[in-house]
């Protein structure tokens, strides 16, 4: 198996027996939580519905809405910059840090800027950036990705954070009590907040009629960064929008509940005007999505809360890592996003998956997720990205079984080759992935077919 | 009532007790089934493959070999699903439209059309039932955890409305088995972990007889059962509603 695949990186993950098991039981764990704070909202389906028709009447009016909140934006002294790509974005990060006069930039957490791969473009320009969300800094310390968008480190154990900050806080070896470790993490990151020049974050809701934007944490990280520096650069994507501040109650209800089964995140900070002679800036991005918003069959992706409920409910990601995927955004709704923006290197993601839907129906904005993975996959294969073997196999299996009497027969040579041939050959794992962790079924000696007729014509 | 039994390609192949005991079942809830026998498959493997294209002689193929029944009874929610979901790839003819809405599930023909909610019988085992995602998810054929904790379905009541019968109380009543279609061979590892764990819930928490209205995940299930060895027998639902005994 490849590395290049879903399937080779999963092989590799799912090695590891025991660590597997405790991987997929501590995402259970936040489903199990979801769920309890779930079943407490009698009306969380409809609050679903809600979000799911807000989302997609913004959508179906963007250009509208993404007017509407730069007019709101500027007219509260907001600055606002447009960016059609990665590239753009980062160098519009770096422009405005640069105008300061700045080179010390503290980041709470951003899927977007991990999407654009800013930390390396800033750092290679010579500004330090510090990421404040304690997963995301254990992982910038390790020079991972994140694995999940709302538990970043969530493939580390707690001594795996011990020997990671045993190397870089120079805390005691062997250290693995999450409260010192926590706490060893807060001094060091105070110092960093203290000489904060800049403050970067990203956003969870932009308001279109009030201008604003809403950035939820739950360690108040990007609250005390944006508090201390005289600068804060929000960046969002264009699918961020929201129409009017009486619709953000129904996404805040329903985004930590589906992430942690939190009721609310701890804190929901809204940045609307800058701080007389502070300066706010909102980048908003697209890269990417407004492709995706013309493919009607994929449109509703960027419905997307970014509330990961789908990995955490989702059995093959629980088993697999979220590394596994990747791609910034890993699990179900990773595998229907990142095919937009790489066809062929993305191409085993929308096969990641049983489609078992349990991702659709835990999805708090109603995106069917496992529709789209079906449907994405025949995308991959129309484009000729599908293994050839499997591509050979498929055309042959389809002219089978559009035949009844090739069906027939190949189905009896079939049963009589199990039965006859030695278990090594049919078991051999090499050739029959089957056979890895199972047996094959044991084939009868008449099929359901043949027993069938036979009752129809007992002399026959 | 013209009724046709529709029997999976696999179950066909390998497990040719189901479609009896399918077909016996029903005979004796006083409906005879023809089995026409032109019938192949329904063409999911292929379009679950992204090769739905490929599939589309087979979907006609099915369409032309039950279209003159009133119901297509089928043991497996994976295909009826498949046929009522997928199918809007075709033409959407009368034909067409009446075949998607007349295929149904052996358990939805039982209890929705019949409207039977109890069988009679007794079966004194402790009984694991495995819910199939396209019955559950797809067929709505089970309440679902993602929305509600209370675990009802009705094959879960069918089967509980059974003499001396005990129903396993798993540790997650719903996660897939990671049988998937071709994904049991195209992620064997990620599968085969599933299918490891789905069969060690039921192990501890005392399932002597594995079922479900799905040969598909069972075909699975009973791989690893029968790999590990694991005091375990895996029957089909039809197969303990028909009185097959351990």
């Amino acid at each position: 198996m490849s590395y290049l695949t879903h399937a080779g990186r999963a092989e590799a993950f799912v090695l590891d027996h025991e660590r597997t098991s405790w991987h997929d039981e501590t995402l259970w764990f936040v489903r199990q939580k979801r769920d309890k704070a779930v079943y407490a909202v009698p009306e969380f389906q409809e609050l679903r519905e809600l979000a799911s028709q807000i989302k997609n009447h913004t959508l179906s009016r963007l250009d509208f809405y993404l007017e509407q909140f730069e007019a709101a934006a500027q007219a509260n002294g907001v600055q606002v910059h447009w960016a059609a790509d990665a590239a753009e974005h980062n160098d519009t990060v770096l422009r405005i840090i640069r105008q300061r006069g700045a080179s010390r930039v503290v980041k709470s957490k951003s899927m977007l800027t991990e999407e654009c791969h800013l930390n390396p473009h800033l750092i290679a320009h010579g500004i330090e950036v510090i990421d404040t969300d304690l997963g995301e800094r254990i992982i910038q310390m390790r020079d991972e990705p994140p694995s999940h968008i709302v538990l970043p480190a969530i493939h580390l154990k707690k001594e795996d954070v011990g020997d990671t900050f045993h190397q870089h806080l120079g805390t005691e070896k062997g250290l693995t009590d999450p409260q010192q470790l926590a706490e060893a993490a807060r001094q060091h990151l105070r110092a960093k907040f203290l000489a904060g020049e800049v403050a970067l974050t990203g956003v969870n809701f932009a308001i279109a009629e009030t201008g604003s934007v809403v950035v939820c944490t739950n360690e108040g990280n990007a609250d005390l960064g944006v508090s201390l520096a005289p600068v804060h650069v929000a960046s969002m994507g264009i699918e961020k929008l929201i129409p009017r501040l009486s619709d953000l109650g129904v996404f805040t209800r329903l985004l930590a509940r589906s992430a942690t089964g939190q009721p609310v995140t701890t804190y929901t900070a809204h940045y609307t005007k800058p701080v007389a002679g502070r300066e706010l800036h909102i980048i908003i991005v697209d890269n990417g999505r407004t492709q995706q918003l013309g493919r009607p069959d994929f449109r509703a992706s960027l419905k997307c809360i970014r509330c990961g409920a789908c990995m955490n409910t989702c059995p093959v990601y629980r088993r697999s890592g979220g590394h596994s995927y990747d791609f910034t955004v890993p699990g179900p709704i990773g595998s229907i996003l990142s095919p937009n923006i790489d066809l062929k290197k993305h191409s085993t993601l929308p096969f990641a998956s049983t489609l078992c839907g349990s991702c659709t129906d835990v999805c708090p904005v109603k995106i069917d997720i496992h529709t789209q993975l079906y449907k994405w996959r025949q995308i991959v294969a129309e484009a000729n990205h599908l293994p050839t073997a499997k591509k050979l196999g498929l055309k042959f299996m389809g002219r089978l079984l559009a035949s009844p009497a090739a069906f027939k027969i190949s189905g009896s040579l079939g049963r009589k080759a199990l039965r006859l041939l030695p278990h090594g050959l049919t078991h051999h794992h090499a050739a029959n992935a089957w056979a890895i962790a199972r047996e094959l079924p044991e084939p009868p000696k008449q099929s359901f077919r043949e027993w069938y007729q036979q009752q129809a014509s007992p002399t026959a | 009532m013209k009724v046709a039994l529709f029997v999976p390609c696999y179950v066909d192949q390998f497990y040719p007790q189901v479609g009896i005991a399918t077909i016996q079942l029903l005979e004796k809830l006083g409906v005879k089934a023809a089995y026409p026998p032109a019938q192949t498959c329904c063409g999911q493997p292929l379009a679950n493959s992204g090769c739905e294209r490929e599939a589309l002689p087979i979907y006609r193929h099915f369409v032309e070999t039950f279209k003159d029944y009133d119901y297509t009874v089928v043991p497996s929610g994976s295909c009826v699903y498949h046929v009522q979901k997928h199918f809007d790839k075709l033409e959407q003819t009368p034909e067409v439209q009446r075949v998607r809405a007349t295929t149904i599930d052996l358990i939805d023909f039982i209890t929705q059309v019949l409207e039977i909610k109890e069988l009679p019988g007794a079966y004194p085992h402790k009984v694991g039932l495995h819910l199939s995602c396209h019955g559950q998810r797809g067929l709505h054929q089970a309440n679902e955890s993602e929305m509600t904790p209370v675990r009802d379905g009705q094959l879960r009541r069918l089967l509980g409305g059974l003499d001396g019968i005990e129903l396993t109380e798993l540790d997650r009543n719903d996660e897939c088995c990671g049988f998937g279609g071709t994904f049991c061979v195209s992620e064997a590892a990620i599968s085969g972990r599933m299918g490891h764990d789905r069969v060690h819930d039921h192990l501890r928490n005392g399932t002597q007889v594995l079922t479900g209205g799905d040969m598909s995940c069972l075909m699975h299930l009973q791989g690893i059962v029968r790999r590990q060895q694991l005091p375990m027998r895996v029957l089909h639902a039809a197969e303990i509603l028909n009185g097959v005994t351990p």
